[in-house]
């Protein structure tokens, strides 16, 4: 009860400076949005082209019947497949011709198929993945009967390396941010320990508990994080919502990481003020 | 109560502040530490505080030692040992009630018990008819009082006091003298530091400790027993000699010969 009412008094007693702090807390926590919203959307597609990642293994003219069972046979009893489809040269054929309408003509002039079969082998869920597309590629490839395997890793990987630079930036920038954010609450805190540093000698002669002094402090460092937090949301929602009607639809991101955002910034403001009260109240007697 | 046991306090490059002061104080008892300015009175007083720990020695005071005592438990010594000072120490820009009921919110009194208890500290020093004044609007003697009745709050065993009439004329002064004794009848010990030595003479009764550059130079209680080989025993009358109180306060003293200990086991 004392501790909110002093907390709050603190606020108002240096708004610029407690809302410098929360401002900066805001923009650290906006560079952590503004990653979320890359993160999720870039997530999204990734999910999506990975629903299409198989690998297909195209066939040598002449492969028997008896190899391609056997390779079926064999394939399908990997644990990372669900399931291996054999395209024949004429089901390639037609496929083409399905798909490509516009292509009608070329494909019935030809006098003869130069469209390869091939085994399409397509990955259980939570097998689509770099890794087991490489395995799974080696080994479709060893077979002799096999001229060559394709399948959409460069995607998959421009996508993945693409996630890992907006993470280091935001990582980065983020953190550049976070301390600029801790050293303004420490000068908040320390000006206003400088300001209370009369009470804080009454309740140290008195026998008040240190927990006790530290609290209105650290609520306040709280208060500056759970606003600037705020203060995040709401400019990575103006964000995604320029991007969304000016260059491309994009998703919101889920209702959860706001939560985690908001717990960071309160979590965060309670740390720095912590630490810079435990360092600044050793200077008043 | 107080044992201060062979303490020295050395102060970075100022050599000894206190040099192997040994005197114990008994519950309810009332001393008077005098001294010339810069003899270690205040020194002696943040150290029965646990303001400042020894360099060497061991203090109790109310059952905590200094030896013992983590910085994180100091608030439990401080809830025994009231102090005040020379300048008060008041929060300005409030009235008296609140500052003592200051006292009471931060020690965790229960909120419907702080406004009557505040009251009926106020009352104690007889100022409960002041208690909705601003401080800085009452005269010395009477931020005093206020100061008394904060340091109250939590019904401290032993009550300190730094030259806390330093500031004030003589009546004040013998208000707040008599505030003391009251407190001192009602069983709390009193140690109170001055070196208005008008005031040390003009009760014989009460004990007094003369501290001179850091070294403790005479004690009345000793002086009276002249079986006690104590250090003072064998001093030439120090205070005599340097027109100090040792004379005039030592005649009728009535310390018994052994210091109980009365502590507590609070820790
Ligand atoms: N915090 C300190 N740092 C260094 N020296 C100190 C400090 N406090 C007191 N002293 C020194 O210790 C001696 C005793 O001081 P003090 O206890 O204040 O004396 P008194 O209260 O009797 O006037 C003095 O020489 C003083 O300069
Ligand atoms: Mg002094």
């Amino acid at each position: 009860m004392y501790a909110l009412r002093e907390a709050v008094a603190a606020f108002r007693r240096a708004p610029v400076l407690t809302g410098l702090a929360a401002g900066m807390v805001g923009l650290a926590l906006f560079v952590l949005g503004l990653f979320g919203l890359v993160t999720h959307n870039l997530q999204t597609t990734l999910d999506a082209v990975e629903e299409r990642v198989e690998v297909v293994a195209y066939l040598r003219e002449g492969t028997t019947d008896g190899e391609v069972d056997a390779a079926l046979d064999e394939l399908r009893a990997l644990p990372e497949v669900r399931t291996v489809i054999y395209v024949t040269k004429t089901q390639a054929l037609e496929n083409a011709r399905a798909e490509l309408p516009e292509f009608e003509e070329v494909f019935s002039d030809l006098d003869v198929n130069p469209l390869p079969a091939s085994l399409e082998i397509e990955l259980e869920e939570g097998f689509r993945n770099e890794e087991t597309v490489t395995v799974v590629s080696e080994h479709a490839a060893a077979y002799p009967f096999v001229e060559d395997v394709a399948y959409g890793r460069e995607w998959v990987d421009k996508l993945f390396s693409l996630r890992r630079i907006a993470g280091v930036a935001a990582g980065v920038l983020g953190a550049a941010f976070a301390v600029v954010a801790a050293l303004i609450i420490g000068t908040a805190l320390r000006i206003a320990i400088f300001a209370r540093r009369e009470e804080i000698h009454v309740m140290r002669l008195v026998g008040a508990k240190d927990g006790f002094i530290r609290r209105p402090f650290v609520i306040e460092g709280a208060m500056a994080g759970a606003l600037g937090a705020l203060v995040a949301v709401v400019l990575t929602w103006a964000t995604w919502r320029a991007v969304s009607t000016l260059i491309l639809e994009i998703d919101w991101i889920p209702v959860g990481w706001i939560g985690v955002g908001l717990a960071i910034g309160v979590v965060f403001g309670m740390l720095a003020s912590s630490l810079a009260v435990r360092r600044h109240l050793r200077e008043v007697t | 109560m107080i044992h201060f046991d062979s303490v020295t306090k050395e102060y970075p490059r100022r050599g000894a502040a206190l040099r192997d002061v040994d005197f114990r104080v008994r519950k309810g008892e009332f001393v008077f530490l005098t001294g010339h300015s810069g003899s270690g009175k205040s020194t002696t007083l943040r150290l029965l505080h646990f303001a400042d720990r020894p360099t060497r020695g061991e203090i109790r005071v109310a059952g905590f030692s200094s030896s013992r005592t983590t910085e994180r438990d100091i608030w439990k010594v401080r809830r025994r040992v009231g102090i005040v000072f020379q300048d008060f120490r008041l929060l300005p820009g409030r009235t008296a009630q609140e500052n003592v009921a200051f006292a009471l919110e931060v020690t965790g009194t229960p909120r419907d018990t702080i406004t009557p208890r505040a009251q009926r500290l106020l009352s104690q020093v007889g100022l409960g008819a002041k208690a909705g004044a601003m401080v800085n609007e009452l005269s010395g003697g009477e931020q005093q009082r206020v100061a008394i009745a904060r340091a109250l709050a939590n019904q401290p065993e032993v009550l300190l006091a730094d030259e806390p009439t330093g500031n004030l004329d003589e009546r004040a002064t013998r208000g707040i003298v008599d505030i003391f004794r009251e407190l001192n009848a009602l069983g709390m010990a009193v140690v109170m530091a001055t070196h208005d030595l008008d005031l040390v003479r003009s009760d014989s009764r009460t004990r007094v400790l003369e501290l001179d550059q850091g070294e403790l130079v005479y004690d009345s209680a000793a002086a009276d027993d002249d079986d006690a080989p104590g250090r003072t025993g064998t001093m030439p009358q120090p205070g005599a000699e340097r027109g100090s109180v040792g004379a005039a306060a030592s005649m009728e003293g009535e310390e018994s010969e052994e210091l109980l200990d009365h502590e507590g086991a609070a820790d």
